[in-house]
């Protein structure tokens, strides 16, 4: 282990500095190297603004971005052992915490770790449908701010759409707590009306966590949305209505295919929040359905097994990629595009 | 009534319900931090108090949470910013074949989930630890640390992303005029690119502070032993049967509208004022165009 720490890092460093570097180095000087103050990056910053740029960079690109998820990543592959004998001769490579998440311990009655894999497929269903969903409830109001309505109103409705996510997220899934409870204010309306009997458990059935989790990502739906669709010239829309296309057909032919990036960059946002969300389906969860970072908290905190948590979260993270790639390649974007 | 009106009163409707599924929630919760029943609750309205007000403040716990969020908000501005500037301008400065492979890169940690930053930190930190044989009181193991250094992976990528818009207005002649009037870089970079940047630096403060005030998948596992608001939030609410946490709601939206409605002022003040000097820029270079124009008749 020490041999990775005295030769890899400073070769990675190396190589790191080197890509970053060699770029703004100028190219046919053959005397550059000479001297540090030769170099073209330097001249052009100074010494000490040179030096800010590149620790600041490096610290962040390598300390904080790729160092700690290749850690992570070898930790999935190791064995959950005490302190003491880290580095030590059992301290070997293994793909057991990948296999348990598939077919649990050995000699396990079930072929498969059902229980894991169904949390996981759900996960990933659960948030497709609330991607989907917030969609669908976005699009007419993106469409509106960006297409419809006049400058001064466009701006009071975008204020009030941000409004409501400065409040905390926690706060949020509360305040779905208090609406969605038995004893919460639907039951109670529903039931003063005469509709229903018995308080319905909207908590146990999940009602409260898709509704939940649609509202925290509304905003990151409706912004690229509302970004694509501005730059949409309105006199398209009046051509395709001057030519006689019902609405339904300007949104599905105009409307749809020019704002495509924003709805791939919407899509993604909002699933990759859905998938990794803790909060909403730690308090708004029905107490026998689990959201898959649930697992992987409990890995990590009552479970005391990090190996088995780092190797369940490279799993998650492989999945949100996926879902990413296939956006992209379906929309026919780019990830810059994604990001914006 | 023609189909045209029909279909304008829909859509207005539409518009209705989706802002009454935006705050209805939010209100509903604020009715309830008024109610005088131990559970929080809108229906049946037992009376209005202001009860659960005080009992806030008496929880050591939250007390004890609220200040350190707001260390980890000050540690995350001063990581987070400075980084995010560095970035930026370095994404000027590099060699445009490695500019997309660099954009991904820097850009990762805002599509990655935060649990897993969260987790990768603190593997990361807890590994290195193990290695030095560092001691369980040092920094490797604290979670106050790990949280700064984990919160601003991913908020140094937001603050890089508010620099680059603003540098994307950067003209570029101003820093070519400098350096032919003898200018130093380093002058230009403290006295041109810094003073157009100063307005970003502001933003970018305060959307990190903000960000990491209420982060909560991140920081649950990098703190650790330790707690912050969200974190003891968390804990309440799952147990979560007191409306002091509706009261607490009610405040911290207060504020945070407060807050939200003078960054919204700021904004379209400072909007305003520059389309002003515009004007004045137009119209001061009409004049001195005029007086030139004057000047052989004369």
């Amino acid at each position: 282990m020490n041999d990775f720490f005295g030769l890899f890092l400073p070769a990675f460093f190396a190589v790191l500095l080197a890509i970053l570097v060699a770029p703004v180095v100028q190219k046919h000087s053959g005397a550059v190297w000479r001297s540090i103050t030769g170099i073209k990056f330097v001249q052009r910053n100074g010494v000490v603004i040179s030096t800010y740029l590149l620790v600041a960079v490096i610290a962040w690109v390598v300390f904080m971005i790729i160092l700690p998820q290749a850690y992570m990543l070898d930790f999935s592959f190791r064995h959950n052992l005490p302190p003491g004998k880290i580095g030590g001769p059992e301290d070997v490579y293994t793909l057991k915490n990948y296999q348990y998440l598939i077919f649990g311990r050995p000699g396990d009655e079930e072929m498969f770790n059902w229980l894991h894999l169904g949390v996981f497929i759900r996960t990933i269903v659960a948030s497709i449908f609330v991607t989907l969903i917030n969609f669908v409830i976005c699009y007419p109001i993106a469409y509106y701010i960006a297409q419809v309505a006049k400058g001064g109103q466009a701006r009071a409705l975008i204020l009030f759409l941000i409004l409501p996510f400065w409040v905390n997220e926690i706060l949020r899934a509360f305040a779905f707590r208090i609406l969605f409870g038995t004893s919460g204010v639907i039951n109670a309306f529903l039931q003063t009306m005469g509709i229903i009997d018995q308080p319905i458990d909207f908590i146990r059935a999940d009602v409260a966590l898709y509704a939940g989790l649609s509202y925290a990502y509304i905003l990151l739906m409706v912004f690229p949305l509302y970004n694509a669709i501005e730059s949409l010239d309105h006199n398209q829309v009046e051509a395709a209505r001057d030519l006689g296309s019902p609405w339904w057909r300007i949104h599905w032919r105009v409307v749809i295919p020019h704002a495509k990036p924003g709805i791939a960059s919407g899509c993604t946002l909002v699933f990759m929040l859905a998938a990794g969300a803790l909060a909403a389906p730690q308090i708004l969860g029905g107490p026998s359905s689990f959201w898959f970072t649930q697992i992987i908290y409990r890995w990590f905190n009552t479970g005391g097994n990090w190996p088995q948590g780092a190797a369940y979260a490279i799993v998650l993270l492989l999945a949100c990629l996926i879902f990413v790639l296939t956006v992209m390649r379906v929309f026919k974007v780019s990830l810059g595009e994604i990001a914006k | 009534m023609s189909s045209r009106q029909i279909q304008n009163l829909m859509i207005f409707f539409y518009i209705i319900l989706f802002f009454l599924y935006l705050f209805a929630p939010l209100f509903m919760m604020g009715v309830a931090a008024f109610n005088d029943v131990e559970f929080p609750q809108v229906v049946p309205w037992e009376g209005f108090t202001w009860r659960w007000f005080p009992q806030l403040f008496n929880d050591a716990l939250m007390v004890e949470g609220i200040i350190n969020s707001f260390w980890i908000g000050l540690g995350v501005v001063a990581l987070s910013v400075p980084i995010g500037l560095a970035a930026a301008i370095m994404m000027t400065q590099v060699y445009e074949r490695f500019q997309t492979i660099y954009y991904t890169v820097v850009v990762s940690p805002v599509l990655m989930p935060g649990v897993i930053l969260g987790i990768s930190t603190l593997v990361f930190w807890d590994r290195l630890g193990t290695l030095v044989d560092a001691d369980y009181e040092s920094l490797y193991y604290s979670g106050m640390f790990l949280t700064i250094v984990g919160q601003s992976t991913f908020i140094s990528a937001y603050t890089m992303l508010i620099f680059l818009a603003r540098l994307q207005r950067f003209d570029r002649t101003q820093e070519e005029a400098a350096l032919d009037l003898g200018a130093t870089h380093v002058q230009v970079f403290w006295k041109i690119l810094m003073p157009f940047l100063r307005p970003a630096i502001f933003s970018a403060m305060g959307l990190a502070f903000l960000t990491s005030f209420e982060n909560y998948n991140t920081t649950v596992f990098t703190i650790q032993a330790d707690s912050t608001l969200t974190t003891v939030l968390a804990g309440k609410v799952r147990m979560g049967t007191q409306p002091d946490l509706a009261a607490l709601a009610v405040l911290i939206i207060g504020i945070t509208l407060i807050g939200a409605i003078a960054i919204e002022v700021a904004k379209r003040r400072e909007l305003a004022k520059e389309a002003v000097a515009r004007e004045e820029a137009k119209r001061a270079e009409h004049a001195a165009d005029m007086s030139l124009a004057k000047a052989p008749a004369q």
